[in-house]
């Protein structure tokens, strides 16, 4: 168990410092960062003064090595728009994108567990296409249009939740509503094939020739071993949330880390670009890390890894 | 490989066609539209007509005889720049399919047909694009080097190659022992042809779902690119682009963002259908 643990995280931490490089080649592609920092109206002089000031005219490998070292201690540097250090910002914005994941994970669990049981129960019957169907319009409704439609139904016709902004718990309502419809085909989905693979076992026959009943069956013997790719897969959709929460923060204007990402693209703030690439990775690192734990946790038979 | 069809319970395989027929149909449908629908709409795409401004579509009071989906906030015809935009949506699924699909399949050929320190090397590769975001770096790649629609592809497509590698790589570590590769190894056959050859047929169709899969994603995608404005540089119509243009009327004229928003959902939703049942025909409920 402490050796899968071991491993898990060395591989965590190498594929850290690879995104960790990657971000850093993102933000250099555009070419000459000083020119787009400096502006449209700047002259050849305003460029080289912020070349000098944002160290952009030392060498590529000592600027790469100078903010690798800083931002393993969570140094991410200063801000050239918000005029904070990157780290604040973060740290500011984190709780926002947090609890939208976790309001969004939490009811796309609390529809797709349901729905995909009952799938699964009903194999081949009305019930489970009808599922299947509903799993495949979710796939296919654009977020970003779901939250437009969202905002003129429960935001102007009925007036019962507010459009955009980040002030109250009612903020929170639509976008999680949307993050949760893109997380929800995949988990009822995977709830049902692991219901399905669980019913179909011996075990499960073994309970029906003892004469449990169907419900104790269900929910007891089946849905336990059914649960244990949902609970990692769960873990995973949560980073994948987390990352994809960008396009939800930016139309509601919910002022989170993803919010700040699409902020400081649209204004060449490269230090908070790369430290939100970052951030999110991490987060999906730990959590992939944590899913596996988990597994281990559960299912006895993945402990030697 | 996949097992005979005829295994599978009769009823699955009657609903599962019948989806399939209509994805294939819907995408069909939009597909002709993308490659003739211009020649065929009387109004140009880019024209603007500023006395004509937001008319609505045909079954609302106050539509214009002629233009059947309304104008949009320039006047422009909206059925033209629907149109024009399935030809973007579907060059955009296309094209970064093919990328991602030469990335992601090569890959996951080496890694399941070699293993040991190759194998090793892509699932590194696999698990480092998967813990990065892909909206956000899609965002700053086009954010940082100018919008277009090749950079879109290509960012796009250097993205979503992960579930290509990872089906061909688990597709792969199961026929590779299988008698008629040895066979054609011991008929002298070289390391190219084996896995062109002899590999890459016998997994195509796994690939085939993943593509369908990836494409509706890309659509998708891109889509949201555009709709937050980083995406098809105006004035091309990509159908995220028309929905962030009419998202400042939306409360007073819903339908500039619905249509739009129903063309996208309608062409993802065939894709996915397509991609359900060519999945069904091969009985795999194992690949998501």
């Amino acid at each position: 168990m402490l050796r899968l643990i071991a491993r898990r995280l060395v591989l965590g931490l190498l594929v850290a410092f690879t995104v960790m490089t990657l971000a850093f080649l993102l933000t250099r592609l555009s070419g000459d960062l000083a020119v787009s920092i400096a502006g449209p109206s700047a002259t050849q002089a305003d460029v080289e003064i912020v070349r000098k000031a944002y160290g952009l005219d030392r060498p590529l490998y000592v600027q790469f090595f100078a903010w690798t070292g800083r931002a393993i201690v969570g140094d991410f540097g200063q801000s050239y728009f918000f005029k904070d250090s990157v780290a604040n910002l973060i740290q500011k914005r984190l709780p926002i994108t947090l609890t939208l994941g976790l309001v969004g994970l939490s009811l796309a669990l609390i529809i797709s567990l349901p729905l995909g049981i009952l799938a699964a129960v009903r194999e081949n019957t009305w019930v489970d296409r009808s599922v299947t169907m509903f799993t495949m319009v979710g796939q296919a409704i654009p977020s970003f249009w779901l939250a437009l439609i969202l905002m003129i139904v429960l935001g102007l016709q009925l007036g019962i939740l507010p459009i955009s902004g980040t002030g109250t718990w009612q903020h929170f309502v639509m976008p999680g509503i949307v993050l949760a419809f893109t997380a929800i085909p995949a988990l009822t989905r995977l709830t049902r094939s692991g219901m399905i693979e669980a019913m179909a076992s011996d075990y499960i026959r073994t309970a029906r020739a003892k004469g449990l009943s169907r419900a104790r069956i269900i929910f007891k013997h089946a849905l336990r071993n059914a649960a244990i790719p949902v609970v990692s897969i769960a873990a995973v959709q949560l980073g994948f949330m987390l990352g994809g929460s960008i396009v939800i923060e930016t139309v509601f204007a919910l002022h989170g880390v993803g919010y700040l990402g699409w902020e400081s693209i649209a204004k060449n703030d490269f230090p908070v670009v790369q430290a939100v690439v970052l951030v999110l990775a991490v987060f999906y690192i730990g959590l992939t890390l944590l899913a596996d734990i988990l597994n281990a946790l559960l299912d006895p038979r993945l402990r030697t890894g | 490989m996949s097992e005979p069809i005829a295994i599978l319970p009769p009823q699955t395989l009657r609903v599962g066609t019948a989806g399939f027929a209509i994805g294939i149909a819907i995408v069909a449908v939009i597909a002709a539209a993308a490659v003739v629908g211009n020649s065929l709409v009387p109004y140009d795409p880019f024209t603007q007509d500023l006395g004509n401004r937001l008319k609505p579509p045909f079954w609302m009071e106050g539509s214009e005889a002629g233009h059947l989906l309304g104008t949009d906030q320039l006047g422009r015809d909206y059925l033209a720049r629907l149109v024009y935009g399935a030809r973007i949506s579907l060059l955009i699924g296309i094209m970064t399919v093919i990328t991602s699909g030469l990335i992601g399949i090569t890959l996951g050929i080496l890694g399941g047909f070699f293993g040991g320190r190759v194998d090793d090397f892509v699932l590194f590769a696999i698990t480092t694009r998967l813990s990065i975001p892909v909206v956000l770096v899609a965002l700053a790649v086009v954010g940082l080097m100018g919008s277009g629609l090749g950079l879109v592809v290509a960012t796009l497509g250097l993205l979503l190659w992960d579930r290509f590698a990872v089906v061909a790589r688990a597709t792969t570590m199961q026929v590779r022992n299988h008698d008629y590769v040895s066979a054609a190894w011991c008929a002298g056959a070289s390391m190219p042809h084996l896995l062109i050859k002899e590999i890459l047929p016998n997994i195509a169709s796994h690939l085939a779902v993943v593509a369908t899969l990836e494409m509706a994603l890309a659509i998708l995608l891109e889509a949201a690119l555009s709709f937050l404005g980083l995406g098809v540089p105006p004035p091309l119509p990509s159908w995220g682009l028309m929905i962030a243009e009419g998202k400042d009327y939306m409360f007073f004229s819903p339908w500039v963002i619905m249509i739009p928003g129903v063309a996208l959902f309608v062409l993802v939703l065939g894709i996915n259908l397509v991609g359900d049942g060519l999945r069904n025909l091969l009985g795999s409920e194992r690949l998501r």
